[in-house]
């Protein structure tokens, strides 16, 4: 095995040992990156080749010098005695929504990219704090505006590595493939509808959305403010409970950090999970999706998708958990329509700072005045999909329209929180300590097949979405392959700040179902190698 | 049944939005507008009762749980240059801006 994929807890342990040195580990990432990634995205790509459609295109920014200087940093520090850290000489990748000081942090839009932080995000300061090596900025959806990686300024866009014709998924679809192909043990996504569970279960890794104010914002460039989260991309439950305990906790830089002290998850992962009961709701293995006349329909899963949540269901009650059937959810198809407005509104306000004046791009066009300059800078940097998001929050949140729309909206969001409130509710009928539930409606589709229907494409989200509502964390794990040859995922959602036993669970999963075929299945980019 | 978001009330709010788009994009932006809209009605289907109250958030934040305040203190950024070099246009130390457009008002 190559030592780019071995798993982070593998490396510390080996560098501990000092059977490896963080500078090989390095070099061997670098070299993966190399031979699976193809070119990295970039705003003129010119005509997408042949080859291009076979690499992973995981990356915007590649950092290889600045990360074979942390290694060195990370070999210097081992051979002097001194402690180099959880996560010393494991090789990530930070999705390029994060700011990261003296690299160009792009936000995959045009209208940022020549933008270079001045500074560096908590998460990404406290993950390098802990000796972790940064291999670059990858790719994701503009403004993370997407579930496919297809709405990126950089083209090519990310490919997914176990069948480059498919989409990794998004928006942390760069995160994902990167992690899946080998490019890096970890990676730094960020979640507001799924956005890491998602493109987790479609290229077969494990994601984290973590409950809202576990890890600090500062440094994310903010898409909804009341939804976005932080968390790890891994290829296990170790590596993303390590991930997550190094860049956990309060921020007095994000005053929506929650001061709420970070349990040892890496000691919990081994406890029983005897007598911790998980729920089955029926209202998750429905789909909703609209149809031709624009009418929104119901219909029930795929029997592959459903099969895979049983299983893992009956994994963990061969473990000792107790399985609850039936458990109510009625507000969970309405998850979409109140993101639709909720997350637009938000967008909106975040998006108005970009104006050609302050930093970003500023439109060519010369001898304009102000305004003009705002609208040129706005309509030459932003793509599509910024723009349909500003001009949904718009008028959602118009005067006349907000109590309709935007106040509803956000009453809905507390009957969501209500649904679990209820399941979780020790006292309640169901005492639930985590859900289970497909990930995705679907394996990943083809590259194309959904793009610019901005309807189908959110609806990827459904399974995803409830959860950035409520606030309360969740956990997709691999759990298969598809007859596609796809991953499947299931998601385990639990109480705020369970994240504790979202791992156990997790991690009891992955040892219960260690020796099934699936599990030996590489993704396809790595096959030939 | 026509379109919710008009072509008027869609130019609106592209002038309100500081864009200025083609017609492709135009006709793409309305068209999906409206098709987000349909699923958005949904919403109205949902009994809300008198008690159900808006989120602005999920997680709640108590006493326990949010930060505590301190004091208001000024931290300054020990390279004002790395920030103010992100502009695109600067005259010492100054972000420049075009003409302010001047409009008289009746």
């Amino acid at each position: 095995m190559e030592l780019c994929d071995r798993s982070a807890h593998e490396i510390y342990q080996l560098l501990r040992e000092k059977k490896i040195s963080a500078l090989e580990v390095w070099e061997s990432s670098q070299k993966r990156i190399e031979a699976v990634d193809g070119r990295p995205g970039v705003i003129e790509p010119g005509e997408i080749t042949g080859a291009d459609l076979n690499t992973v295109h995981a990356f915007i920014t590649p950092t290889p010098e600045r990360a074979r200087q942390q290694a060195q940093q990370v070999d210097e520090k081992l051979n002097k005695g001194e402690d180099p850290g959880l996560l010393a000489g494991v090789p990530f990748t930070t999705k390029d929504i994060f700011s990261v000081k003296n690299t160009l942090s792009t936000a995959a839009s045009k209208i940022l990219a020549n933008y270079s932080a001045p500074y560096t995000a908590t998460a990404v300061e406290r993950l390098e704090n802990q000796g972790a090596v940064m291999m670059g900025k990858v790719n994701l959806d503009e403004f993370t505006y997407g579930s496919s990686n297809e709405s990126s300024a950089f083209q090519p866009s990310t490919r997914n590595p176990w069948n480059t014709e498919r989409v990794p998924g998004g928006s942390s679809g760069g995160s994902a493939a990167s992690v899946a192909a080998g490019e890096a043990a970890l990676s730094l996504g960020t979640d507001t509808a799924g956005s890491i569970r998602q493109p987790a279960a479609f290229c077969g890794v494990v994601g984290v959305k973590p409950t809202y104010g576990r890890v600090s914002r500062y440094g994310l460039i903010a898409f909804a403010s009341s939804l976005d989260c932080p968390g790890p991309v891994a290829r296990n439950v170790t590596d993303a409970a390590i991930m997550l305990q190094s860049m956990a906790g309060p921020d007095r830089r994000d005053s929506t950090a929650a001061a709420v002290d970070v349990p040892d998850y890496l000691n919990n992962l081994q406890k029983s999970i005897k007598g911790l009961r998980i729920g089955l709701s029926p209202d998750y293995f429905r789909i909703t999706y609209m149809n031709e006349d624009g009418e929104l329909m119901q219909r029930d899963v795929s029997d592959e998708i459903r099969h895979s949540v049983y299983h893992a269901a009956d994994i963990l009650r061969d473990l000792g958990a107790e399985i609850v059937e039936d458990v109510p959810m009625p507000n969970t198809r309405y998850g979409i329509p109140a993101y639709f407005v909720i997350s637009r509104v938000e967008a909106a306000s975040n998006l108005h700072r970009y104006d050609g004046v302050k930093y970003g791009y500023r439109t060519h066009t010369s001898n304009v005045d102000l305004q003009t300059l705002y609208r040129k800078s706005r309509n030459e940097g932003f793509g599509l999909q910024p723009k349909l998001r500003i001009l949904m929050g718009m008028y959602v949140s118009a005067a006349q329209y907000s109590e309709q729309y935007y106040v509803r909206a956000l009453k809905v969001r507390s009957k969501i929180r209500s649904d679990f409130d209820t399941a979780f509710d020790p006292l309640g009928p169901y005492r639930l300590n985590a859900l289970l539930t497909p990930t995705t409606p679907s394996t990943a589709f083809p590259m194309g097949d959904v793009y610019g229907d901005s309807v189908l494409m959110q609806y990827a989200d459904q399974f995803t979405v409830p959860a950035n509502h409520a606030g309360i964390p969740g956990l997709s794990l691999p759990a298969g392959l598809a007859a596609d040859g796809l991953p499947l995922g299931v998601q385990l959602l639990g109480p705020d700040f369970s994240e504790d036993i979202l791992f156990r669970l997790g991690k009891a999963f992955e040892d219960g179902s260690t020796g099934e075929d699936w599990r030996q299945v590489k993704p396809a980019v790595l096959r030939n190698l | 049944m026509s379109d919710e978001i008009s072509v008027d009330v869609f130019n609106h709010l592209v002038t309100l939005a500081a864009l200025e788009l083609d017609e492709k994009q135009a006709a793409y932006l309305r068209r999906e507008l409206n098709q987000q809209l349909k699923a958005i009605h949904e919403l109205a289907a949902i009994p809300l009762e008198a008690d159900v109250t808006v989120a602005a958030h999920g997680v709640p934040y108590t006493k326990t749980t949010s930060p505590q305040l301190r004091e208001d203190e000024w931290i300054p950024f020990p390279n004002p240059a790395e920030i103010l070099a992100q502009a695109p246009q600067v005259e010492e130390s100054h972000i420049v801006v075009p003409d302010i457009p001047h409009q008289k008002l009746d």
